[in-house]
């Protein structure tokens, strides 16, 4: 595999093996030398045109641990601002003679774009609203790791579900695994036409009843402008997630937020930093399955 | 015009080199050596290098506890990102983590394998080791030498010298994996 645009284009099987490769490089992540000399050599470029420093900092920390030489290029120091094509961006790093390109973007379908042109192996760290392939992996090995499987949990996703490309990377991540997904959220931020394998729920109780994870999403503080809530204090009283919540949820369920994550609107306190959370957790992973990711793609020979 | 076809009829020729009961021997043999070697197994420690010489070791130190009635630490080293080609590493097989759940600082870290060949997954070894901390010495027992050597790498313990040829393959079966204890060439 070259390169990895979406969790559409793999399979259950390619998405194990990396999974497989994630629990190995946990290991590393736990030596005193948190590094291996695996990429010695090559080098990583951090193309990020959307800001993110968790997102980021994760990929770059991965690719240090693999001992790639490690560029960053963001938006607000780059010559996009200037004017420069994406096509020529690309180019120009080209002549760098980079073998992994980690793309951010608000536009779906520039990951993608960038992949078919280079020869270097490129890694979607989120287009738009398309996917965000990094997130939907390490969610699955947290949720792996804790629970032993994925085939037959059920897990609720909750929140603004119709702009999250989280959401749909982990939608077609789980739906390749025997797995019941609930979409749970107000009517505005949930889609209208879900496949078979999804269930919707406007209740935050019932979408969340005897779940074994709920993952939380974001909800971004611009679409209470946008009128998609009424208010980010109603938004907590129907769809928080609150101490309370977890009496409907099954006695071991965990709960999961891709962060950064606002406390008092998607979820309270008292949760964020229950047991039940693994949050955190989630963030070590991220770096781990980013690392498994990048080991796993091989970049066209020059 | 025509494509030719042409189809080779292989014939593959298995010759078993070691029966369950050699390879038996030839590890009681490894453990008196070790033994020998080290005085005993005060501050000894064996790392298998996956996976063949994961269960190799685990014999090893079985033997050792009974012949000294003491435990050594065991480990597992998983060499896929040491190696020095990636490519070639990532055909290679499935990874497993590597476990090592003890300080090799100071310790005679003896490393396991079943076949040594190039050398080049030795010198893999010996570069993951040095990560997990500063041994007194490392020592190198094997089950199976097949030569052609690439690098300056020899072992401290060889269960059986067998030359061959670069176009022939040596598979070592064990029980733990395959049900049988059985090493075979294929020419």
């Amino acid at each position: 595999m070259k390169d990895l645009v979406g969790i559409k284009d793999i399979s259950r099987q390619e998405i194990e093996e990396i999974l497989n490769t994630a629990k190995a490089f946990k290991e590393v992540l736990q030596r005193d030398i948190k590094k291996v000399p695996t990429l010695r050599g090559r080098t990583a470029i951090n193309l990020f045109f959307e800001p993110s420093t968790r997102t980021r900092t994760s990929f770059e920390l991965a690719e240090k641990r693999l001992s790639l030489d490690v560029l960053n290029f963001s938006v607000s120091t780059s010559s996009v601002v200037k004017g420069e094509t994406l096509y020529d961006t690309l180019k120009t790093i080209e002549s760098y003679n980079v073998d992994y390109i980690v793309i951010r973007h608000s536009s779906s379908g520039a990951a993608r774009f960038v992949a078919d042109h280079t020869p270097a192996s490129v890694i979607n760290a989120g287009d738009g609203t398309n996917e965000h392939p990094t997130q939907a992996l390490l969610d699955a090995f947290s949720i792996l790791e804790v629970k032993g499987r994925l085939d037959g949990l059920k897990i609720a996703i909750v929140g603004d579900i119709i702009h999250s490309r989280v959401a749909r990377s982990n939608l077609y991540l789980l739906s390749k695994f025997d797995t019941e997904i609930r979409f749970v959220g107000p009517p505005t931020l949930l889609p209208q036409n879900v496949p078979d394998n999804v269930k919707i729920f406007y209740d935050l109780k019932e979408g969340v009843k005897d779940s074994d994870v709920v993952m939380l999403l974001r909800i971004q503080l611009e679409r209470q402008n946008a009128a998609f809530i009424p208010s980010l204090k109603e938004y907590f009283h129907l769809w928080g997630v609150k101490k309370d919540t977890f009496s409907y949820l099954k006695d071991d369920a965990i709960i999961m937020h891709p962060g950064p994550m606002n406390r008092g609107v998607e979820i309270s306190t008292e949760v964020a930093d229950s047991s039940r959370s693994i949050i955190l957790r989630q963030v070590t992973n991220g770096i781990a399955t980013r690392m498994a990711v990048i080991y796993l793609l091989t970049p066209k020979e020059a | 015009m025509y494509n030719l076809i042409i189809s080779l009829q292989t014939h593959i020729m298995e010759k078993e080199l070691l029966n369950e009961q050699e390879i038996e021997r030839i590890l009681m043999r490894i453990t008196h050596e070790i033994l020998e070697k080290n005085k005993g197994a005060e501050n000894i420690c064996l790392i298998g290098i996956v996976t063949g010489g994961v269960y190799l070791a685990e014999r090893i130190r079985n033997k050792i506890k009974e012949s000294e009635g003491m435990d050594v630490p065991l480990g597992s080293l998983d060499i896929s990102f040491y190696r020095d080609d990636i490519n070639l590493a990532k055909k290679h097989r499935v990874i497993k983590p590597t476990n090592i759940p003890f300080r090799i600082d100071g310790k005679r870290v003896i490393l396991v394998d079943d076949v040594l060949y190039t050398g080049r997954s030795t010198r893999a070894a010996m570069d993951a080791l040095m990560d997990f901390g500063r041994p007194a010495e490392i020592q190198l027992a094997v089950l199976i030498d097949r030569g052609h050597r690439e690098l300056p790498i020899m072992a401290n313990y060889t269960g059986k010298f067998i030359p061959t040829s670069r176009n022939e393959k040596i598979k070592v079966y064990l029980k733990e994996i395959s049900g049988k204890d059985s090493v075979v060439l294929i020419v």
